[in-house]
Parts: C-alpha cells; sequence; structure tokens
C-alpha cells in the first residue's frame, strides 16, 4: 500500500469524538501497519485542545485552523482538505451527517472512489473488498472499490474497535497557510437546539418504542396502554415522527434521543443503524415483529414473530391481570 | 423556480421481505412491490409546494427502465409538471458516481434554479446527490428538513444533524439540496390523479442524446455480492402459542426490571 491514508477527527468543544480511535482500526484494515495522518479543522483554543488529544493517538495530525471552521460546514471544510490532500489520498470520514454532508463532493473535487457507511474492509488485489447493508439492513453484500486514484470512504461509526489510546505524543503540523480560499455558496447561519418534549425519554427505564410496523396513529393507542401497564413511556422510530403521530422529543436515534432504559421493547421497527445508534447502556431489547428476517433479530436478546395488533393487546390484558 | 427533482424506484422496504437469490448475484425481484423511494417523494413534495406558493415547474427525472415509468407518472400525478426516463444499457451497471454523471448531463441541457434528490436510497449511501452538485459546480446542503426562500438568489435551509439539531444555512442558487424526511407530509395520490397522468409522453434519454460514453459511466465500486450476514449471538426467539409466548416473556420483562 503505497498511497497514505488519513482520517477526519471530529470535535466538539475541543473533546474529540469516538470515532478517532475507530479510524486508526478501519486504516489498519488497509494497511495493517498504517499510521494514518490526522485532519483537525477548526479554530482558536478548540481546535488546540483537539489537536493535541488527536495527538495521543495518532502520530502526525494536520491542524487546519481559520475562523470560518469554527463551526464545521462540510462546504467550507471541503475547500480546505482540497488544498491539503495528495490526489492518490485515502480520506476515512465518519458516515454521520457531517460525513454525509462532505464526502461524496470531496470525491468528485478529488477524482477518487467514493463508498458510504462501509462496515468491514480488506484489501483485495489492487481493489478494495467493503461491506455494506441496503435495504434498510436487511441484507448485506460486498463491492469492490478502486483505489488506484485514491478513495474517501465512510466509516459507520461503531463498526470497528476502537484502538487503544497511546502514550507517546504525536507531531502536530499546522497546514493552515496552505488553505486561502474558504467562502463558498453556502454559509452557516445558526444551530438550533432540540426542544424538550412533555416526556424525557432519556430518563425513563422502561420504553415501548413503536415504529412503522404499528400502521396507524390509532395504533400508537395500544402501545400507550401497554407502556403503562408496564410502567414505562413509548418512545418511537423516525417514520412516527415523520408522519407527526409523536413529538420529535420521542424519537430514538441518530438524529432524536441516545436512551439507556434498562428495558427496550422494539415494536414494529425493522432495526436501522440509526435507530440502533439511539439506544444505549445495554438494555433487555425485545423485538416484536412480523418479519422473522428483520435486522432487529440481530441486535434484540429475545425476539417474537407476531402482529403487534394482536400480540401487545394480549400483552397487556396478561400484564394487567398479574 | 424552475426545479428538478430526481427520484428512483425502489423495493418497498416496509413491505417486503428481502432475500438473497440462490447464487448471491442478486436479490430474489420476483413479487417484490416497489413504490418511488421515500426520500425522493418528500423532495417531490417539497418541489411542489415551492411550485405552488412561488410558481415556477417541477420536473421529476429518473435513471431506470421502462418500469421506472411508473415512479415518474405517480409523481406527476402528484403534482409535477413533467417527467424524463434516463435509459440506456451501458447505465446499467454503474456506480453513484455514474448516476450523478447521467444526471448532470441531463441537467446541462436544461436551466434549472433548484436541484433536489432524496438523502438516500435503497443502497443506504447517500451520495448522487452531493456528487452531483460537485460535478455540476454548484453549493450543496444534504438531509435539508427546511427550506425558506430568501429572494430569487438565495434560500435559507435547515439541515438535521446529530441529536435532532438544526443547522440553518444561507445557500446561494443555483444549488443541489438532498432532502430528508419529515420536511412535510407528502400528499396522497389517489386513482383519479395517475389516470389523468397516464397518457402523458414521457422522454427517454440514451446515452448517444446525452452524450455520454460507456468511460462515462464506469463503476468505481462494483457489486460482488449480496448475502445474508452470520445473526452473530441473535437473539432468542420465542415460539408457541401467543399464551405460552406471553408466559416466557413476562418471566423475563420480571426478571430485568420491565415490569414496575
Ligand atoms: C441521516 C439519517 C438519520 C436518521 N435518523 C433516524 C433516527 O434518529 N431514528 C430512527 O428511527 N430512524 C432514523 N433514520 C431512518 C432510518 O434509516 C429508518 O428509515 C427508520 O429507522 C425505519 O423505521 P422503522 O423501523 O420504524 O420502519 P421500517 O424500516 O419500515 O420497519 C417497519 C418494521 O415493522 C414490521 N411490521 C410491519 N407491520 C407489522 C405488524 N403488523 N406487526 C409487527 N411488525 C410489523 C416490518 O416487518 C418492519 O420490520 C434516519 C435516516 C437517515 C438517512
Amino acid at each position: 500500500m503505497a498511497a497514505q491514508i488519513f482520517a477526519y477527527i471530529k470535535h466538539k468543544g475541543g473533546a474529540v469524538d469516538d470515532t478517532a480511535l475507530e479510524l486508526i482500526s478501519a486504516a489498519r484494515n488497509i494497511d495493517a501497519s498504517a499510521e494514518p495522518i490526522a485532519l483537525v479543522a477548526g479554530s482558536g483554543a478548540d481546535l488546540d485542545q483537539a489537536c493535541s488529544q488527536t495527538a495521543s493517538t495518532y502520530k502526525q495530525v494536520w491542524k487546519l485552523g481559520n475562523s470560518a471552521f469554527a463551526y464545521p460546514n462540510a462546504e467550507v471544510l471541503r475547500k480546505a482538505l482540497l488544498a491539503v490532500l495528495p490526489t492518490d489520498a485515502i480520506v476515512l470520514v465518519p458516515h454521520d451527517a457531517f460525513g454525509m454532508d462532505l464526502s461524496p463532493g470531496l470525491s468528485i473535487k478529488l477524482d477518487a472512489t467514493f463508498v458510504a457507511d462501509v462496515l468491514a474492509l480488506e484489501v483485495s488485489g489492487n481493489d478494495l473488498r467493503v461491506v455494506r447493508q441496503e435495504y434498510g439492513g436487511q441484507v448485506s453484500s460486498h463491492s469492490l472499490c478502486r483505489m488506484d486514484k485514491g478513495a474517501v470512504i465512510n466509516i459507520r461509526p461503531g463498526a470497528f474497535a476502537p484502538v487503544e489510546a497511546l502514550a507517546s505524543i504525536g507531531e502536530v503540523v499546522d497546514k493552515s497557510s496552505y488553505v486561502a480560499e474558504v467562502s463558498t455558496g453556502r454559509e452557516f447561519v445558526e444551530l438550533i437546539e432540540a426542544v424538550a418534549g412533555d416526556v424525557d425519554i432519556t430518563k425513563e427505564d422502561i420504553l415501548v418504542s413503536i415504529g412503522r410496523g404499528i400502521g396507524d396513529e390509532e395504533g400508537i393507542q395500544i402501545a400507550e396502554e401497554l407502556a403503562e401497564a408496564m410502567g414505562g413511556v413509548v418512545s418511537c422510530s423516525r417514520p412516527i415522527v415523520d408522519a407527526k403521530w409523536m413529538d420529535k422529543s420521542r424519537q430514538v436515534g441518530t438524529s432524536g434521543q441516545t436512551v439507556k432504559p434498562k428495558v427496550y421493547l422494539a415494536c414494529g421497527i425493522s432495526g436501522s443503524f440509526q435507530h440502533l445508534g439511539g439506544i444505549k447502556g445495554n438494555p433487555f431489547v425485545v423485538a416484536i415483529n412480523k418479519n422473522p428476517k428483520a435486522p432487529i433479530f440481530q441486535v434484540a436478546d429475545v425476539g417474537i414473530v407476531a402482529d403487534l395488533q394482536e400480540f401487545l393487546p394480549e400483552l397487556t390484558e396478561r400484564i394487567n391481570e398479574g | 423556480m424552475e426545479i428538478l427533482v430526481c427520484v428512483t424506484r425502489v423495493p418497498d422496504t416496509a413491505e417486503n421481505e428481502i432475500e438473497v437469490n440462490a447464487d448471491g448475484s442478486d436479490i430474489e425481484r420476483d413479487s417484490l412491490v416497489y413504490s418511488v423511494n421515500e426520500w425522493d417523494n418528500y423532495a417531490v413534495e417539497e418541489a411542489i409546494r415551492i411550485k405552488e406558493s412561488s410558481g415556477g415547474s417541477v420536473t421529476v427525472v429518473t435513471v431506470g427502465d421502462g418500469e421506472s415509468e411508473e415512479v415518474l407518472r405517480r409523481e406527476m400525478a402528484m403534482g409535477a409538471d413533467r417527467g424524463i426516463l434516463l435509459q440506456d444499457e451501458s447505465f446499467a451497471g454503474t456506480d453513484g458516481r455514474g448516476l450523478a454523471t447521467i444526471l448532470k448531463a441531463e441537467i446541462e441541457k436544461g436551466k434549472y434554479d433548484l436541484i433536489l434528490a432524496g438523502a438516500q436510497a435503497d443502497a443506504g449511501a447517500g451520495e448522487v446527490g452531493g456528487m452531483l452538485a460537485a460535478l455540476l459546480d454548484f453549493p450543496y446542503a444534504s438531509l435539508v428538513n427546511s427550506i425558506e426562500i430568501v429572494d430569487d438568489k438565495t434560500l435559507k435551509v435547515g439541515r438535521e444533524v446529530d441529536g435532532g439539531n438544526i443547522e440553518m444555512n444561507r445557500i446561494s442558487l443555483p444549488c443541489v439540496l438532498s432532502i430528508q424526511t419529515g420536511i412535510n407530509e407528502p400528499r396522497y395520490v389517489g386513482i383519479r390523479g395517475i389516470r389523468q397522468v397516464a397518457s402523458v409522453q414521457i422522454p427517454v434519454h440514451g446515452a448517444g442524446e446525452l452524450g455520454l460514453s460507456t468511460a462515462a459511466v464506469e463503476p468505481r465500486v462494483r457489486r460482488e455480492d449480496y448475502f445474508v450476514p452470520e445473526l452473530g449471538a441473535g437473539a432468542e426467539m420465542l415460539d408457541g402459542s401467543n399464551e405460552e409466548i406471553i408466559d416466557k416473556l413476562v418471566e423475563m420483562l420480571k426478571a430485568k426490571g420491565g415490569l414496575k
């Protein structure tokens, strides 16, 4: 492997994201001895702090400082990365709201191959063989990706085990002066924080969580009754919020709330990674789904193949009987 | 505003059990229910709303085969003015970059102020919108869940980021946006609407009309096979009658603190 591997480091308020350590693992699946170069962009004291934290695991850290990088606007940062990256670079980026914004366009401008949301990878001849999930996680696939012109690879957060932090101190190289032009047709205005709802699902021990399989708005009632019998509350997957059947504050997932219950009943939820990304703390997960092959059964502790309309009321009745 | 929306026809994952065929070369396509990609449907609805409030037109375009016509017609029944099908043998095995290249060629034949795509489709890649923007050299924003027209040169868009927070941006036209679900409630399309557009001509443009060589759509990412992952530990599946299942489940819930 000749091409240099880079890793895009996310950080917030100077604290580096968990994905920084995962990207080193991903790089070492491409080349066992890889020492990827960390790309850290930002401004002011936050940037310095993020760089020194990154230097405890990466041997080389490229610092990209500019007041325009205070908020990570992908359009601006793409220009900055283009100014410093070599043309055949292999660039690893976390697959999240920022990575999805940045990477496809970056790959075009680098004339590099792009592959999104990678779960596993290995070198196969001159190509990279990657594992991805398709159709909402129902099936997986192998793809071969050309690497000769470089590649931008988005790595699913959590898919690679993080490497241990090293004790050694890496070198921080300030590349800020390479970045001349940072204005773009898109300008960051402000961040609007999510509003709290009537119920704080992040503090509940018991969640009866419903997905699209609940069918219609009336279906919510049977989930409410079950939650009440169990002493918990109802949370949901994204389509329920999109349909305006429940408040956004009830949504579990990467673009919703992170919950840490003791028991999580996933009812009619297929188990997409964006949904599962919001469930932390290793709860006891019970999945109820009519499709025996639903991906949720790969992560649940207990699985029940059943129709919710029939099963939930029966379960509620039984619990109420004591 | 002249708006173009990129749409695609996909198996409906909420309705179907997707299975891999015997040699892993494809998924089992027989008896699958297809529909317009969920994210695209939101994009078309948003385009129609912009047209209704400030005029202009909405064109829907897809790269696909003859069957893809049905999603174009569905979106036209919703209120899009025109559909265009981009179809060619050489397009069949292409990748996201190839799709963006094909779409770019069509876009350059017209004059559009705003190009919308769905945030992602069945392969879960979320790549076409961003690639298209970069190929066109237009500004881009992904995961957009609100659009406000500031003036004829500028939009204010909200992007949905981690934790349900919204990142507000000002973006200049022409631009490409990828649309996240939840931005609106797509309108219902009735049989009557479908009938009304049933006989509308849908132009089909191939590689020749678009000036695309086979090399231009050559994939750099090639799918080798599909497979069903080994189910790691997997769930303990409870079976029996509902009564038996519920007995077992209630015991487990009690033990795990799932009943108060
Ligand atoms: C950037 C981004 C961020 C996202 N963030 C989130 C997020 O924060 N949270 C989130 O949840 N999603 C999120 N999503 C969406 C996610 O990708 C999935 O589309 C979504 O989680 C699917 O929800 P679901 O499981 O309820 O629906 P589906 O995937 O449609 O699954 C429905 C399930 O119900 C089952 N079912 C149907 N009828 C019945 C019945 N009668 N009885 C029993 N089972 C039945 C089906 O077999 C199926 O498995 C995000 C997507 C993107 C692109």
